[in-house]
């Protein structure tokens, strides 16, 4: 074994430092040890890498139009074929990576932390703190996701930057009612009685006590979700509420190719299945990061 | 000591770990006649995996070897699943140590301690009886109200000695307790104790005793085995224990505190590697 | 040092109101060990959760060193009064290392030279620097009871409350243990109240101890009148018998109580 390898599963940890890396190592060799994750992971990773290469990948834009072009189907020239303006959809797919990336990336930005605040704090002080965040709660579950997301964007006005605000929105509920779960055993365990026999505050123990605990279920639960929240976003850029024209929404691309469903079905497929594949991949990612995560697992 | 009924030769359990193979019981030997024996250990000892191999219960990740395991003739050892299920309950039975796990939340006691008597024919009316009378030989007070109580009304106590009339009422010759009384209190687990010990002497079963308390299995079982990193390190006559020769069985007894002769100081077990090697 | 007088603890409103400590009074010298046992549900853990704070609900006087328990406790009580918990893979935090457990403490009430303390403490408790930087999952029980003492005795408190401290653990692990606290108790003068099931822990750690039964205390005595099987009332007698071990004419006369 290379003395890296010694290191990284050294018996005794000797500093902080050591201690979190061979933590990560070890979490990094259960995904390994589970394909469908592990295969999850690789095209996540993919995704990342198109995103942040595109100009390389697809250096013609996503909006170079060419009218003598239109409605070809896949060929070597255009790998997914050409639109009805006669833009290559492969370079749109590449380009519209990015928005993807941006959108899930900002939902999980803004919706975790709140999810996380209000459920930890509902779990934590019980009473009628519990009563007011829980029903606040309920009344964004009682509404779907998506129905809820189209009042938002009506409101705020139609942009991807509204859209993503939407759908973070929606999306925090069932965050923190499962940190409220979480929190609610949490509280009850020994280590946090020995925490407040130290003299600890109640915002000490949520921060640096409960929040770890609730953070890896959280997690799990946000990279599950972002299929869903991919698809939500699709479904507004579908209804023409998302991102705007000529922006390479992946949902606003299968929306146009529905009108031309019937002669060029690609145009309709290709972002289909690039939604599809991407939603699984965040599934089967968010599998997989339930044993990654789990202390007990160690 | 009565005539053997269980033979255990040479019983070796291997589990299979990702990380590699972990032999948690390396060739133990051992009869059990119509009497109490304890197998005492630490924990990681193996005692309770010697219990469960016996009736073949072992995780799914584990081989069972052994030159002989037999039970009234019957191979353990070489059964199939089949033939275990024969034995299993009906002729060996097995106490665990928290009952509330082992019994079913959501049916009634006394229809889960009935279930022992299925495919027998039996009439409704005549289970009913068979279940009552087995409540009653377990000193429970009011079989009739027990009966129809749910598992989480009955407390640790009144749960063992249901667990113990559901075993024993397909009348098995051998019972394993596994830590019967290690979630009892100490007055309760002197009434659980004395109904093991009576169906021990009237009714002839054997009775195997896996426990980590040292003073509770000298006072209650006949013989004793004791369990140091899957071997047995010393076997004796209950009685004897406290004259025990292996320096290990000597350092447990040591460590002990006792209610009489308080000491400053415990004495701590220092172990010896060639303790391993039997 | 310490005094309880009268306390009360019930749980629960109307029909379902169970009075979990029924007027319980005692006292603890300065130094000395006391002990509370009695069986499962007698309130012996209540009596201790009340004592460090953990419980508000409760009536009656608590007083250490002649202050009055404050409701809430005011953060200088904690450094005076820590507890070590029953359950050694329960009371540590997962994802804590050894080193952020016993920071912890230091940290809420502002105390400097956090690293020689906790290098001293582990020392003292018999762990070594080379345990500082592992996750509670990489120790054995006894290990993780060392750190949970370590991670009491840090802020230098003057009294232990030991809840049932060494049952969850192996006999000759539990020696270990009790040495420990032991040799603590002496090193640093503290005042401990030890809560147990176990009759022969509390005769070996305890000067004087109480038998609680449903709520109450039904018999206080010293360790010698215990030694010397001196009980006076039956349940006391019957407790310390069956302590001992199994006997067959002994178990015949407990009575089998339907508790259900």
């Amino acid at each position: 074994m290379s003395a890296m390898g010694t290191w990284l599963r050294a018996e005794v940890t000797t500093s902080p430092a050591h201690a979190r890396v061979q933590r990560a190592f070890y979490g990094w060799l259960r995904l390994r040890a589970n394909p469908l994750a592990f295969g999850g992971f690789l095209i996540l990773v993919g995704l990342v890498l198109v995103a942040a290469l595109a100009p390389v990948i697809a250096p013609v834009g996503y909006n170079e139009q060419s009218l003598a072009l239109r409605l070809r189907s896949p060929s070597a020239e255009h790998w997914f074929g050409t639109d009805e303006l006669g833009r290559d959809l492969f370079a749109r797919i590449v380009w519209g990576a990015r928005i993807t990336i941006y959108i899930s990336t900002l939902v999980a930005v803004i919706a975790a932390p709140i999810g996380l605040a209000v459920g930890t704090t509902a779990g934590y002080f019980g009473g009628w703190t519990d009563t007011v965040l829980m029903r606040i709660n309920d009344m964004f579950l009682s509404f779907p996701g998506l129905i809820l997301a189209l009042g938002f964007v009506a409101a705020l006005g139609p942009g991807i930057g509204n859209a993503v605000i939407a759908i973070a929105l929606t999306a925090w509920p069932p965050i923190a009612r499962l940190a409220r779960a979480e929190t609610l055993t949490i509280r009850a365990s020994d280590y946090i009685a020995a925490v407040r026999i130290q003299g600890a505050g109640p915002l000490r123990i949520i921060l640096r006590h409960i929040v770890p605990m609730c953070v890896p279920s959280v997690v799990v639960r946000i990279t599950l979700n972002m299929a869903g929240i991919i698809l939500t976003a699709a479904g507004l850029g579908f209804l023409g509420l998302g991102a705007q024209p000529p922006t390479p929404e992946w949902g606003a691309m299968l929306s146009t190719g529905r009108q031309n469903m019937l002669g060029a079905w690609w145009i309709a497929a290709v972002p289909g299945i690039a939604i599809l594949i991407t939603s699984l991949a965040f599934n089967l990612f968010g599998d997989g990061l339930r044993d990654v995560l789990d202390p007990r697992s160690e | 000591m009565s005539d053997p009924q269980l033979f255990v030769d040479d019983l070796h359990v291997r589990f299979r770990t990702p990380q590699r193979m972990v032999h948690a019981v390396r060739g133990v030997s051992f009869t059990v006649g119509r009497e109490k024996v304890g197998i005492v250990g630490e924990s990681g000892s193996g005692k309770s995996t010697v219990g469960r191999a016996i009736l073949r219960l072992t995780a799914p990740n584990a081989t069972v070897a052994a030159r002989r395991m037999e039970f009234q003739g019957v191979d353990l050892a070489g059964a199939s699943e089949t033939a275990m299920l024969k034995v299993r309950g009906r002729r060996i039975g097995m106490i665990m140590q928290d009952p509330r796990y082992a019994l079913d939340p959501v049916m009634r006691v006394g229809e889960q301690i009935g279930e022992a008597l299925d495919g027998r024919g039996l009439s409704a009316a005549v289970r009913r009886e068979q279940v009552l009378a087995m409540l009653e030989a377990v000193r429970i007070r009011n079989p009739q109200r027990v009966y129809d109580l749910y598992p989480h009304e009955v407390s640790g106590g009144m749960g063992q000695r249901i667990m113990i009339a559901m075993m024993l009422l397909p009348e098995p010759d051998l019972m394993i307790a596994d830590e019967p009384t290690s979630a009892l209190d100490v007055t309760v687990r002197m009434q659980v104790l004395a109904i093991l010990d009576e169906l021990v002497t009237s009714r002839g079963l054997g009775l195997i005793f896996i426990s980590h308390d040292l003073n509770l299995v000298a006072s209650f079982c006949d013989r004793v085995l004791i369990m140091y990193s899957g071997r047995i390190v010393e076997e004796c006559r209950a009685e004897e224990l406290a004259a025990a020769r292996h320096p290990y069985t000597r350092g447990l007894l040591a460590s002990l505190p006792r209610i009489e002769a308080r000491r400053e100081r415990l004495a701590v077990l220092q172990r010896d590697p060639a303790w391993l090697d039997g | 040092m310490i005094e309880v007088a009268d306390l009360r603890v019930s749980f629960g409103r109307g029909a379902s109101l169970v009075h979990a400590v029924d007027g319980v009074s005692f006292g603890v010298r300065e130094g000395e060990t006391f002990g509370l046992v009695g069986e499962s549900g007698c309130g012996k853990s209540t009596v201790l959760r009340a004592l460090c704070g953990l419980n508000p609900e409760w009536s009656g006087g608590i007083s250490f060193g002649g202050v009055a328990l404050a409701r809430p406790p005011d953060r200088g009580f904690f450094r005076r009064v820590q507890m070590v918990f029953q359950d050694p893979f329960g009371s540590l935090h997962p994802r804590h290392t050894v080193n952020t457990t016993l920071g912890e403490p230091l940290a809420i009430h502002g105390i400097g030279d956090r690293d020689r303390r906790i290098v001293e403490v582990l020392e003292q408790v018999g762990l070594g620097p080379a345990f500082r930087y592992r996750y509670p999952h990489q120790l054995s029980g006894g290990q993780r009871q060392r750190l949970a003492i370590a991670r009491a005795l840090i802020l230098e408190p003057r009294v232990l409350l030991l809840d049932e401290p060494t049952s969850a653990l192996d006999v000759s692990v539990q020696a270990e243990i009790l040495n420990l606290l032991t040799d603590m108790r002496r090193a640093r003068g503290l005042t401990c109240i030890l809560v147990s099931h176990d009759l022969a822990v509390v005769a070996h750690m305890c000067d004087r101890l109480a038998v609680m039964m449903q709520g109450r205390i039904v018999e206080e005595l010293d360790v010698a009148a215990l030694a010397a099987g001196r009980t006076v009332t039956d349940y006391a007698t019957g407790l310390l018998a069956a302590s001992r071990g199994y006997d067959r004419q002994l178990a015949a006369r407990f009575v089998v109580e339907d508790g259900a």
